[in-house]
């Protein structure tokens, strides 16, 4: 498996692979068509990043360009899952879900259970998250908390080109609506990717780093950040775990709980602000159901209870970094009653 | 300064960038023999000895315990014991100094795997080494080419060395026809044809060696020797909970504890194998290929296709390598062959003894072949 790409190209490869495949794929959004073999090269690249170039071109009829009006195109895809198709649509910026709200909490979520099981809704909202974009206030928030408190939806984000490629396959042949989470700061991230067609099922974390002293619960980009910290916390002797959710609806409480129980310490780090978040959740899970095997308080590294700010000094300090991280790591290491 | 010979870190397999010392053997002053194993070194997939290239004495260690170093990163010198000092320094200044890790698509990364289209199926296959008779090895049941990545390189310093990925394995097709040894053989035989090699020395390991002894039955003439290591084929037995357990794992959980039997000592299964092979397990078609696979060749827990009288009867040269705790295939029967050949049984190791006891392995497939 030695083929590289990228993050972006392993989201492309999926949805290509998925259109071949099945023809009830379609994907939709602001500005999709564009890039190669498409008119107005300039002004549409497949996307606002271009995660969707070339695909209008090889799929002709079944990329469509919407409006800018989530609240309709969204709508729209919901509609178009309960009639026969599989539509993936594109939600420029998850800070932008706002307007949706409606269509997604109270009509996707909810079509299978109120209608007794006979109402199927498999429809993919592609989304980009998180701060780092140096894109303000409302282009930056991470937001996954308030999608994964909703019954009905799943929510997903991988944090490797290789998880990409496979959970969005797997979100495409669910049957049940997905909220697929992209950080924009991962799309230049390349790594290997098979080039057949393969699934990562959801609900299953990918323990990153094995470790027998604390336990580390991360999801998205902070995956990785938290792996340096791992790495750097191992040359002081500290073996850290580190376990990527990559899905918080559903989610895999054993992994997180079987570890736990063998370090005795957790360490949760999640990008998004701190309340009612991922960190509390698991925090939460951890000390309901685990708390006989603590051996410290755990500790949550966030983003602070703020806005991402536009300031690029101050949006550095916004979101956690490494250090944040081994400082926390630490702290677990070194409490003593 | 010839007599001056540097230890760096391996590359094992095609993905591995950087590897961990875990110990030393052998210490400062030790006088080493060719072919000794002096240092412990772990890369993300797997935990290997590195060999001595030369005989001297253990002069530097420049690596510490737990220390991570590049491919080719310099970890230590061995050298006579009259080589000065001086000389010593200037060539670990002059390796240090020159030093270039290896990059992804650096070419003196070493071969990388191609495909080769063979009937309706894309094979995939890696070969190093130039002359003689070729070397085909041919991995086990839910294996790939990289079974082979302590073997591949030692082998083909003298002669054309190929690894396949068989039908239904590793990034060659999925489809396995209907799964019969008969069929997969075909396929050995078609890609030999494919690459231009009329006769090769088949190592098959596992159901590959089943692969192999099924080839030299149809086609004797393209079979110049066998090598049979924890092979397929020799007998009815077969662990079926392990096949079953295999075959049945959907997550990293299910699939460690079949893992670990493929090995006398279990803590070489690393989390990064396990990944490894849920991510072989995830790609499309692979779950239908084996399923087909062990109910053609191991319905009910017993082996469907034993070839061991028919292979007698070839009179080929065959030389068998079993891991003594072996908890796949019994070592039974290695120990029943009545056929002549030569029987090697390793104390201590499992299933997977061509990487767990590599270089013993490397060493008797060489002298067998030679």
């Amino acid at each position: 498996m030695a083929r590289k790409i990228t993050y972006q190209q392993a989201i492309n490869e999926a949805l290509a692979q998925e259109m071949a495949r099945d023809s009830s794929v379609i994907v939709m959004g602001e500005d999709n068509h564009g890039g190669e073999g498409s008119p107005g090269e300039q002004d549409a690249w497949g996307g606002v990043l271009g995660v969707t170039k070339g695909l209008y071109h090889k799929f002709p009829g079944r990329v469509i360009d919407t409006p800018i009006s989530e609240s309709g195109f969204i709508g729209a895809a919901i509609g178009a899952a309960t009639n026969g198709l599989r539509p993936v649509a594109e939600l420029m910026f998850v800070d932008f879900m706002g307007v949706c709200f409606d269509q997604i909490f109270n009509q996707a979520a909810k079509f299978r259970y109120m209608f007794g099981g006979k109402a199927e809704t498999p429809v993919v909202i592609r989304t980009m998250y998180g701060a780092g974009f140096r894109a303000a206030a409302q282009h930056s928030q991470c937001l996954y908390s308030l999608f994964t408190h909703i019954p009905g939806l799943k929510v997903v984000m991988p944090a490797t080109p290789y998880d990409a490629k496979g959970m969005l396959i797997q979100a495409i042949r669910d049957n049940d609506p997905v909220i697929f989470m992209e950080h924009k700061m991962l799309y230049t991230l390349e790594g290997e990717v098979p080039e057949e067609s393969y699934t990562v099922p959801f609900g299953e974390a990918n323990v990153v780093r094995e470790g027998d002293d604390i336990t580390v619960v991360t999801l998205g980009r902070m995956v990785h950040l938290a792996d340096q910290a791992a790495q750097a916390m191992q040359k002081n002797g500290v073996h850290v775990e580190v376990i990527d959710l990559r899905t918080t609806s559903p989610l895999d409480e054993a992994t997180v709980l079987e570890s736990v129980e063998r370090t005795g310490r957790l360490v949760v780090v999640d990008e998004s602000n701190p309340r009612c978040s991922m960190a509390s959740d698991i925090a939460g899970l951890v000390a309901q159901k685990a708390f006989g095997a603590l051996k410290a308080p755990i500790e949550q590294v966030t983003a602070p209870h703020v806005p991402p700010p536009f300031s690029d000094a101050l949006e550095d300090i916004y979101i956690p970094t490494v250090a944040d991280i081994q400082g926390a790591i630490g702290r677990v290491m070194e409490f003593r009653r | 300064m010839s007599e001056i010979t540097l230890v760096t870190m391996p590359k094992w397999g095609l993905s591995m960038e950087q590897g961990k010392v875990n110990c030393w053997l052998k210490q400062v002053g030790d006088a080493i023999k060719r072919g000794e194993e002096i240092v412990e070194v772990e890369s993300e997939k797997i935990a290997g000895a590195v060999e001595a290239a030369a005989d001297g004495i253990m002069r530097r260690q420049l690596a510490a315990a737990e220390d991570t170093l590049p491919v080719g990163g310099l970890l230590g010198v061995i050298a006579a014991a009259d080589v000065p000092d001086a000389e010593i320094d200037a060539a670990v200044a002059d390796a240090l100094a020159n030093f270039k890790p290896l990059t992804a698509d650096d070419e003196s990364s070493g071969a990388s795997p191609e495909k080769i289209q063979v009937g309706n199926r894309s094979i995939r296959y890696l070969k190093r080494g130039e002359g003689g008779t070729p070397v085909i090895l041919i991995h086990g049941f839910g294996g790939d080419l990289n079974n082979w990545l302590f073997n591949h390189e030692a082998l083909a310093n003298s002669r054309t060395v190929y690894a396949v990925d068989l039908p239904g394995h590793g990034e060659s097709t999925k489809d396995v026809g209907s799964g019969a040894l008969s069929e997969l053989a075909d396929a050995l035989l078609c890609f030999m044809d494919a690459v231009g090699v009329d006769k090769a020395n088949l190592v098959g390991h596992s159901m590959g060696a089943g692969v192999a002894m099924a080839a030299a039955v149809q086609a004797p003439a393209r079979v110049e020797s066998l090598t049979l290591i924890c092979g397929a084929g020799l007998g009815a037995e077969i662990n079926g909970d392990y096949i079953q357990g295999f075959v049945g794992a959907a997550n990293r959980n299910a699939i460690k504890p079949q893992l670990m039997k493929l090995f006398g000592d279990a803590s070489l299964v690393t989390r990064q194998l396990v990944e490894d092979i849920m991510k072989y397990k995830r790609i499309e078609g692979v779950d239908a290929a084996l399923r087909t696979l062990s109910s053609a060749l191991f319905a009910d827990g017993r082996q469907q296709s034993v070839l061991r009288d028919q292979v007698a009867a070839l009179g080929k040269p065959v030389l068998i390598i079993w891991g003594e705790a072996d908890q796949i295939i019994p070592v039974a029967h290695a120990r029943a062959y009545t056929g002549k050949a030569q029987v090697e049984v390793i104390a201590g190791k499992g299933h997977m003894v061509q990487m767990e006891a590599a270089n013993e392995v490397n060493q008797l497939i060489k002298q067998f072949l030679s």
